[in-house]
């Protein structure tokens, strides 16, 4: 077979589809029906059944992983919360609506290049430095996170913040230190993610140590 | 950069790699209406759905028939979901009391959710109904993913025939995809993230009393539900504004795996079936492996951004020990590090999908450069569900065009000639992206409602509006999130979404009626084989080449024009 690089045209146009007008009323109706059928089954049928599964199978986990105590809700495990006492470890700061507001998540959003970031992230690392002097600021503690719930810090984090609760709530900073090593969670088998230390189960464990 | 994070990366591919096979086997019975496992289950659902929408099952569609469908149903969708957003208030579970979504946001979602793109130019807890999620948007998830399969499906069928003049039956295809594929899918997989946490419920929001004494209302939902055919289906419109970065769509490093995988676990098992329904399996594997190179490189440079941030957060420790690596952590969640992070937003941009677990405006200039270039390269790394294979598939017939010239024999692509008409539906899919992206982004960097939208001056302003218009006509749906919002950009950026998603099918599915109709003609000395590394090479050079070209001189202007400031101190 003898090929040129010359393109020809098409040997045979496209067939020309007979777009009638009942073809194009049928098509509307077919749309128009598959659009409510299909949106009952997987817009209906399969997230109520799952709510239901789900209800079943991860009771905890379907509501929120809420953490109750004396009956009460006082959180979530998943979701940051604010604490500025001495005595309580810190989460990351929060750009979710005026911190920590969990129907508003999100992130700050400013670029490296914006002059806002580089002042803000400076002047926490300048309040921080004090606070800890001789040991470097942790970056996640002057960072905010992309949810502004970010439930977790870095161990380092906890460790950095260690003296001040210990000062604060009159114990060695030993059994503090002791008290984060048990709450760190390592990479998931080994691998996968980085290890954190989850603040407001931290803090619980401190005030029941306290009792 | 850790030795862990590389090994991360490691796994997640081995992991993919392993999933290839079965998934291409299983989406080729599904869609060449062979027999499943699932059939005695599914058969009869399956029959049912024709009866009521009057399909005719056994009809065949020619090319114009098939898009013609594809629209119509695309149409119907959008008015829909445009209906139940405006009508909200007076529908059922709204336990938050929410109000109607406004008319132009209304349009907005509507078009960003047909399209596959999911930009949301609004915070979904404040603004969204359970309701509206469940039925306006979530499932626009399925419809628009299953869209997109269909229609690359019909392209491999083009391929496949030979003077042919139809190339299958969209209702068919439609309800075959999502009864077969991403129906249980979802069941499996939305169980499994409710297990790491996600929650699924109906409730109205819980006022928690937090530990020193305040008030904390917790937002949440039927979330599972939704977030597993966010990702499987490369939609990624997030229940909550955070989108995947936020605990309750994405708790542990385990549902962050899970979720990177279900983005390309499709996309890659259509390279598969390419291979076994052209009868080319090595087609299909050279295809897999031009992807598998272009997401690679993505993810080197931008996990080396990240590891490298500038001197602006140089005052906080920058030495890694063995609990905390270095990086840019503004923006970014503890639990997923840099290396999850970065892994996520290559791949989310590779594909179409959008979601993000970290924000891409807080990443470093050539950091954030990688998720706007994969996008511009056309999402052809796995992309989006069948998107993706379509976009790749109008590559490859570039590059077997730009073979036929180098060595002067009419180009052939699987025994088919590759004439003018199918390489001008091919450049007519190739030059609309570009087209619609530079126009946008060049008359909203002039009109005052264009800038006074953006968040961060210097370059990077420019990038904002650059990476949004390329993310809407891209149907990626992720975003430089920063960007502001108003009237102009909604109206905008909606007819940005349906232009990149529905102008640049019909090339891609008048090709496929071209190709079907053709003959076959058996292979000769001359032609260019398309199971080769050196194929896969010409496919690499092709998307990154026409990209460069079309692209490099926005980027020049955006971040490459940061990154060099940047470095040299510059703030703004």
């Amino acid at each position: 077979m003898h090929s040129t690089a010359t393109l020809e045209p098409s040997q045979t146009v496209a067939p020309k589809a007979s777009l009638r007008s009942s073809a194009v009323h049928s098509v509307w109706k077919t749309s128009i029906l598959f659009t409510l059928v299909t949106a009952a089954l997987v817009g209906l049928v399969y997230p109520l059944v799952l709510t239901g599964v789900a209800h079943v199978l991860f009771p905890r986990q379907a509501a929120g992983s809420l953490i109750l105590r004396n009956g009460q809700v006082i959180g979530s495990e998943l979701i940051a919360q604010s604490f500025t006492a001495d005595k309580y470890f810190h989460p990351r700061p929060s750009a979710a609506g005026n911190g920590y507001d969990a129907t508003s998540s999100g992130g700050t959003n400013l670029a490296l290049s914006n002059a806002k970031l580089a002042q803000r992230i400076q002047s926490d690392i300048d309040r921080l430095a004090k606070e800890n002097p001789g040991h470097p600021v942790p970056i996640d503690l002057v960072t905010m996170s992309a949810s502004g719930l970010d439930p977790d810090i870095t161990p380092d984090d906890a460790y950095f913040q260690a003296p001040r609760v210990a000062k604060a709530r009159g114990l060695s900073e030993d059994a503090v230190r002791a008290l984060i090593a048990q709450h760190t969670e390592g990479r998931t088998l080994g691998l996968l993610g980085e290890a954190r230390v989850n603040v407001l189960e931290l803090n619980l464990a401190l005030d029941d140590a306290a009792k | 950069m850790t030795v862990n994070g590389w090994l991360q990366y490691a796994v997640y591919s081995l992991v993919l790699l392993a999933t290839v096979r079965p998934v291409g086997i299983y989406l080729e019975h599904v869609l060449e209406g062979r027999r499943t496992w699932l059939d005695p289950l599914l058969r009869p659902v399956e029959r049912l759905i024709y009866r009521l929408c009057g399909v005719n099952a056994d009809a065949e569609m020619s090319w114009r028939e098939y898009a013609f469908a594809m629209l119509g149903l695309s149409a119907a969708t959008l008015v829909f979901t445009y209906v139940i957003e405006r009508l909200q208030a007076n529908l059922p579970w709204n336990p938050q009391h929410l109000a109607n979504v406004p008319t132009d946001l209304a349009w907005n979602t509507a078009a960003s959710f047909t399209t596959n793109t999911n930009w949301q130019f609004y915070t979904p807890e404040s603004t969204i109904s359970y309701l509206t999620e469940m039925l306006g948007l979530a499932t626009h998830n399925f419809w628009s993913a299953a869209v997109g399969i269909v229609v690359a499906v019909a392209l491999v069928r083009g391929i496949k025939r030979t003077q042919s003049s139809t190339i299958g039956n969209f209702w068919v295809d439609m309800t075959r995809t999502t009864l077969y594929i991403l129906t249980p899918a979802c069941i499996l997989y939305a169980l499994l993230l409710v297990w790491q946490g996600v929650p699924q419920n109906l409730h109205a929001y819980t006022a928690a009393h937090t530990v020193e004494g305040a008030t904390q209302t917790i937002g949440q939902g039927p979330v599972a539900s939704q977030e597993a055919i966010k990702m499987l289906g490369t939609n990624g419109g997030g229940f909550f504004n955070a989108n995947s970065a936020h605990p309750y769509e994405n708790p542990t490093p385990l549902s962050n795996f899970l979720q990177i995988l279900s983005i390309f676990i499709i996309p890659a098992g259509l390279t598969f079936m390419l291979g076994r329904m052209t009868g080319s399996p090595g087609h299909g594997w050279a295809v897999f492996a031009a992807m598998f190179v272009l997401f690679t490189a993505g993810f080197a440079v931008a996990y080396w951004a990240e590891s490298h941030p500038y001197g602006a957060i140089h005052g906080a420790t920058q030495t890694a020990t063995a609990t905390l690596p270095t990086g840019n952590y503004e923006g970014k969640e503890v639990r997923f590090g840099i290396a999850d992070s970065t892994l996520f937003a290559t791949i989310t941009t590779d594909a179409s999908c959008g979601a993000v677990n970290s924000m891409h405006d807080s990443f470093t200039p050539l950091g954030g450069m990688v998720p706007l270039a994969n996008i511009m390269l056309g999402e052809v790394v796995f992309g989006g569900v069948g998107a993706g294979l379509y976009g790749m598939l109008i590559f490859v017939v570039l590059s077997v065009f730009i073979a036929g010239l180098m060595v002067g024999r009419t180009p052939e692509y699987l025994g088919k000639k590759i004439e003018a008409y199918d390489v001008k539906m091919s450049m007519l899919y190739a030059l609309i992206f570009p087209l619609i992206i530079l126009v946008f982004t060049a008359i909203f960097v002039l009109i005052p409602q264009g800038l006074t939208a953006m968040s961060n001056p210097g370059p990077h302003g420019f990038s904002e509006v650059l990476y949004s218009f390329t993310s809407g006509a891209g149907n990626n749906g992720s975003a430089f999130a920063g960007l502001g919002t108003n009237w102009w950009y909604n109206i905008a950026m909606g007819f940005d979404m349906l232009v990149g998603r529905f102008l640049m099918m019909i090339p891609v599915l008048a090709l496929a009626g071209n190709l079907a109709q053709k003959k076959s003609v058996p292979p000769s000395p001359g032609t260019f084989p398309v199971n080769t590394t050196l194929f896969a090479v010409l496919l690499v050079g092709t998307v990154l080449i026409l990209g460069a070209l079309t692209f490099f001189p926005a980027l020049s202007l955006g971040p490459i024009l940061e990154h060099l400031l940047l470095k040299s101190g510059q703030l703004f």
